[in-house]
């Protein structure tokens, strides 16, 4: 057994929800159109259907809301003086300028490079398992699972704004609300955590050369 | 392999290679020495103590939720909040997005995955299935990403360190609360309740 064998290959279907190991040519039942795991009814199919396209799609979407998401503010701070509307990047220079660059850091990491690190690594990932390329692939394997990973961690600012805006309630003196960017980051965020989900990881080992 | 029963394989979902499962020693992780992705892992802890562990989370849990998080203060007036003051207020503010987003990666989702592991846990016990246990399995699965609560945590720290430059701030019993739930979140992490299916017996129903 020199190279270990595919399911595909083999005729088998890994349930994606139970894991159990399926025959493809199987049918339990004659009536049925679609095959279902037998232990979990859920709908097997060789590869998650349609993925490279919905992938595109979804990734596609978030890009269109996150361009909004970084120019348009995400809160405003309103006290006696002045009103201030702060946007992704000058929440993160504020906290570097206040004393707390390895909290800017952190929020830099997770508002900006997430999710940039996310739309090139996912637009990289199809554009290769759409060439069916041979290049890297246990580092792709690994970058998709970093994305992952990492992901949902891009809500952090969110949550900043939600519980600024829930705390600093001092009617006149100081007030913070929440403006329109945060909505569009937040879908971005969803979005981008749904094009991750719709991404087949074995379509990188699915190319026409063989690998190892 | 061709011969092989289904029940003794096992194909890695991440580059789809097929292997013979092979029985994990305690706390072993097996990988896909094609992907290096995780194949199985064995986790130390027995039914009982995950159901001790999820317990105790869902009393953090409750507390991190009616307690408040943060409190501040400005020339002798104070603002507290909860979770649910938060997610009331990003709805009033028209945040309404952001107020379900919080609603339900925060509270609704971790509340249903706690509710769902507990009793599909207790029925475990006993290497029984418990009433509901297919759909509650595929339910877990696809709730899996969607819960936030160690997110939150690590945001109420960074809106402490912003508003610390202009109020007075006071930890409220809460945020240690969610500092404890996301230390249990992370031990939970580490486990894959997926060996439910092959550890429990079908009941006759
Ligand atoms: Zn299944
Ligand atoms: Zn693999």
């Amino acid at each position: 057994m020199s190279v270990p064998a595919r399911a595909d290959e083999l005729g088998l279907i890994g349930c994606p929800v139970c894991g159990l190991v399926c025959r493809s040519d199987q049918r339990l039942d004659a009536a049925a159109t679609a095959l279902a795991c037998p232990r979990c009814n859920t709908t097997l199919t060789r590869r998650k259907p349609d993925s490279c396209r919905r992938t595109w799609a979804l990734l596609i979407a978030a890009f269109f809301l996150y361009i909004p998401a970084n120019l348009l503010p995400i809160m405003r701070t309103a006290s006696l003086n002045d009103i201030d509307d702060n946007t992704i990047i000058s929440g993160v220079v504020e906290l570097w300028v206040k004393g707390s660059p390895d909290l800017a850091i952190i929020v830099f990491t997770a508002s900006i490079v997430v999710p940039m690190l996310k739309f090139l690594a996912l637009g990289m990932l199809l554009v290769t398992s759409q060439r069916g390329s041979g290049w890297a692939r246990v580092q792709r394997a690994k970058l998709y699972r970093l994305v992952e990973l990492i992901g949902y961690w891009s809500m952090l600012d969110v949550f900043v704004v939600a519980l600024l805006t829930a705390l600093v309630r001092f009617s006149v003196l100081s007030r913070v609300e929440p403006l329109p960017g945060v909505i569009f980051f937040g879908l971005t965020v969803v979005l981008t955590m749904f094009a991750s989900m719709s991404f087949d990881p074995r379509l990188i080992w699915d190319g026409r050369d063989t690998d190892d | 392999m061709g011969q092989a029963s289904p029940a003794s394989l096992l194909i890695c979902e991440h580059c789809d290679t097929v292997y013979r499962r092979r029985a994990l020693e305690c706390g072993e992780v097996a990988c896909c020495p094609r992907c290096r992705a995780v194949l199985e892992r064995h986790h130390r802890l027995g039914v009982n103590s995950l159901l001790a562990l999820l317990l105790t989370a869902m009393i953090v849990f409750v507390q991190a939720n009616i307690w408040p998080i943060v409190t501040l203060g400005l020339n002798g007036q104070y603002s507290a909040t909860t979770l649910w003051g938060m997610i009331i207020t990003m709805w009033q503010q028209q945040a309404q997005v952001v107020a379900v987003l919080a609603a339900c990666t925060l509270f609704f989702f971790p509340m249903a995955k706690m509710l769902m592991m507990g009793w599909l846990l207790w029925f475990a016990r006993r290497g029984r299935r418990a009433p509901g246990f297919v759909p509650l399995m595929v339910g877990l699965h696809r709730i899996g990403p969607w819960t936030m609560s160690e997110v939150f945590v690590l945001g109420a720290l960074v809106a402490i360190v912003k508003a610390h430059v202009y109020f007075e701030v006071i930890a409220d019993p809460g945020i240690y609360a969610y500092a404890v739930l996301t230390l249990l979140i992370t031990i939970f992490s580490g486990v894959d309740l997926r060996l439910l299916w092959d550890e429990t017996a079908e009941s006759p129903t």
